[in-house]
Formats: C-alpha cells, sequence, structure tokens
C-alpha cells in the first residue's frame, strides 16, 4: 500500500449531523464522537462504473421520460467541473440527478404535495464527466415546494446530485440551488451548512453555457475530498 | 479548494437511486444482490433495521456495502422501504481476511435527517479470533464493539443500526 491518505470532511463547510432547526436530524443523528480510522483498503478504494452502460437519453431529463409531449417548464442545461481539494479534475466519473418537476412535485409516492405531476417528467437522470472532469445534462428548472419542518416551510429550487469519485472517503450526495433565490435565507437545511460554505451551493448563471432559443445555462462546479499524494496547487 | 458541502439524501431519493427495488421505470445502477446463490453458494444474506432515537424503525434510508478483499470490490445498494419490516437486505460475500484483520464489509448510510451520511462496517460473530485481535475493533471501548457485529441468524446474519440511545451504533470518522 502507498502512503496516500485521503482528507476528512473540512467542518468548515460541511454541515454538523445535528441541526435541530431541521427537525428530522433530532432523532437520526448519532450523538456519540466518530470513532477516528485509520483508512485501509477498503476506505481507499470503491464502486467504478465504467462498465454501466448510461442509457442515451440518461443526460437528458427533459426528454428520458416523454409519453405524448415535452415536459412543462423552463428548459436549463447544468454543466461543471468534479475536481478534488487538490484542485484535480476527476474523470470518468459518476454523476446521479433527481429532482421535483417544474410544479416542485416529485414522481416520488410518498410526495403528496398538492401539485401537479408531469406525464412527462420523471425528474431522474445521470452523466459520467469527460476525460478533463467536465460534465453536463438537460432538465427543466425545478419547482420549490412546502415540506412540513415548520409552518410556511418551503424548500428552494434545487437538484439533488449522488457522486462517488475516487474511493468510498470521496462520496458526497448533496444539493444544487439557484442564484438568487428568495428561499434560502429560510430553509433549515441550506442552513445547516456553516456560512462558509454555503456559496458553494449556489449554482452560478452562464450565459456562455446558454443555448440560443432553447436552454438556460447554469455552472455548478463539485469539489470532492483530496489527499496528501500532490502538492496542494491554483489551478 | 474547499470541499463540496453536503446535504440530505431527503425523503425522495428512491427513484433516482435505487428507482427498480421502488418499481420507478428507470434502471438501477445497483441492487442489493451484490453476488447471486447460484453463482456462489457461499454467498451470504444480511438484513436487519435502521432504529431512530425513539425506537421507531426508520422507513426511508438507503445503506450501500463496499465490500473490498483481495480478489473482489463488489457494491450493493438498497432502500428499506419496500421490505416486510422495513428491513434492507443483501446478499453478498463475506470479505476474505487480510492478514490479523477480522473481515468486515463498508456501510455508508444515508437518510431524511442526515445532513451528511455516515459510515459503518459491519464484523462477523463467527470469527471471534479474528475479532479479538483486530486493531479497529480494539480501538472502539468494549461496551460499544458489539454494535458492529453482526449476529448469525438461521438465514445469514442479522446487523441492526441504532442512530441513537444505549445501543447507538459506532459510526467511524473516516
Amino acid at each position: 500500500m502507498s502512503d496516500i491518505i485521503y482528507n476528512k470532511f473540512d467542518w468548515e463547510v460541511q454541515p454538523p449531523h445535528l441541526h435541530p432547526d431541521y427537525k428530522s436530524t433530532v432523532f437520526r443523528a448519532p450523538t456519540k464522537p466518530l470513532i477516528a480510522l485509520k483508512q485501509s483498503l477498503a476506505e481507499l478504494s470503491g464502486p467504478v462504473f465504467g462498465d454501466f452502460n448510461l442509457g442515451p437519453l440518461d443526460h437528458d431529463l427533459s426528454k428520458n421520460s416523454i409519453v405524448n409531449g415535452e415536459p412543462l417548464g423552463e428548459r436549463i442545461v447544468v454543466h461543471g467541473k468534479v475536481m478534488n481539494e487538490n484542485g484535480q479534475s476527476i474523470p470518468n466519473t459518476l454523476i446521479e440527478i433527481w429532482q421535483a418537476n417544474s410544479c416542485g412535485r416529485y414522481v416520488h409516492k410518498v410526495d403528496q404535495h398538492d401539485a401537479p405531476l408531469d406525464p412527462n417528467f420523471l425528474g431522474a437522470g445521470r452523466c459520467m464527466t469527460d476525460s478533463e472532469g467536465n460534465y453536463k445534462f438537460y432538465t427543466i428548472k425545478p419547482g420549490a415546494y412546502p415540506w412540513g419542518n415548520h409552518y410556511n416551510a418551503w424548500r428552494p429550487n434545487h437538484i439533488h446530485f449522488s457522486l462517488f469519485g475516487a474511493n468510498i472517503t470521496n462520496r458526497l450526495v448533496t444539493q444544487m440551488y439557484f442564484p438568487g433565490d428568495p428561499l434560502l435565507q429560510y430553509d433549515p437545511i441550506f442552513l445547516g451548512v456553516p456560512p462558509k460554505g454555503r456559496e458553494l451551493l449556489i449554482s452560478k448563471f452562464d450565459l456562455s453555457i446558454t443555448e440560443d432559443n432553447f436552454a438556460l445555462g447554469y455552472r455548478f462546479d463539485f469539489v470532492l475530498r483530496g489527499n496528501n499524494a500532490t502538492p496542494f496547487e491554483n489551478i | 479548494m474547499k470541499q463540496t458541502p453536503s446535504q440530505t439524501v431527503g425523503p425522495y431519493f428512491a427513484y433516482g437511486l435505487t428507482p427498480e427495488q421502488y418499481l420507478y421505470d428507470f434502471r438501477s445502477l445497483a441492487d442489493n444482490k451484490m453476488v447471486s446463490f447460484t453463482d456462489h453458494p457461499e454467498a451470504i444474506q444480511i438484513e436487519g433495521q435502521v432504529f431512530d432515537g425513539q425506537g421507531n424503525v426508520i422507513p426511508d434510508a438507503m445503506l450501500e456495502i463496499w465490500l473490498k478483499d483481495s480478489e473482489n470490490g463488489l457494491f450493493g445498494r438498497f432502500g428499506t422501504g419496500t421490505e416486510t419490516g422495513n428491513k434492507f437486505v443483501f446478499h453478498t460475500l463475506k470479505p476474505k481476511p487480510f492478514a490479523n484483520e477480522a473481515p468486515f464489509l463498508s456501510v455508508i448510510l444515508f437518510m431524511r435527517g442526515q445532513l451528511i451520511h455516515s459510515y459503518t462496517r459491519i464484523y462477523f460473530e463467527d470469527e471471534q479470533a479474528l475479532n479479538a485481535k483486530d486493531e479497529v475493533l480494539n480501538s472502539i471501548p468494549a461496551e460499544r464493539r458489539n454494535t458492529l457485529i453482526a449476529q448469525k441468524t438461521k438465514y445469514g446474519y442479522r446487523f441492526d443500526i441504532h442512530m441513537q440511545g444505549d445501543q447507538e451504533t459506532v459510526f467511524f470518522d473516516i
């Protein structure tokens, strides 16, 4: 084994387990201190999905569930780069995507919000980063929805992501938000992140990726945990 | 560069991350059959429940299991919302132990109410000799060690996860 050690969670930007304003954390957050673990081969390896053949429309949520017409809502294209803390890009890594439709309704059977389902929109997709760590997918801008955490609790517009990266220390599940959303300042899930990390979850409107007469563009970069193998550099 | 902060998987991950298990029309990337009993007669079944701090079974957790040994790298994923009793069930192998290390499976646990995922490990009750001298197990206070040890049953192994309380499972900072 080499002496590569992956960085731990950076609690300057990562949310704590317990954040009482987000009520579900109260009985689900571990209460005892985490036990430090020396990383072994199990932590320094992880699943690779190179042999999983993505469907031809997996990267286009605006088209991958069409039954009888285009889904309703604002078509967007989201792109960015997956890197680690060392600034190295992470090629050929899988990104899984899920979200509500433009009315703020999830296909999920448990979601009973009184907003319409869209017969032409599932809200699930995935894509891989290319050889330089870049990704891009198309979707419909998700709507806000109420969620019962407290009176008048509304989730800001967001897209859910799941990433694997280099090994299981890199595992990341997160949510991307949209610039200027007035609901962010009231959302306990977003505010569970320390102030220093919050901006990192807000995508940027990007005219350069916006497609004329077709879709608005947003940029969102992911930074996974880095390691001690190379000097830090500014990229 | 700063890490991208984690956010909860939320209650509605099923059609994105475990779609076939929950009968959504989208292909699953991974499921709970890490191996098949047909190809691997030595395969084992591990099942259990995830409990919250009030003793309720959590019906919307997602577990990922990673097995890495000298022969295999196997990945499984399963949500707790479809089985009787909201159990999780995995078909996997018992990992081959490395020298002086007890065999274990890595577990990554996600759920609504967790802003960031948790890591734990599954060790095996019937590996007493290796468990007794395992460095990681011995680094854990003796009274909490058994929270990481799957119990042998008629059908395989049972491994419950307690988020809180007297039996709170050991979670690792990896």
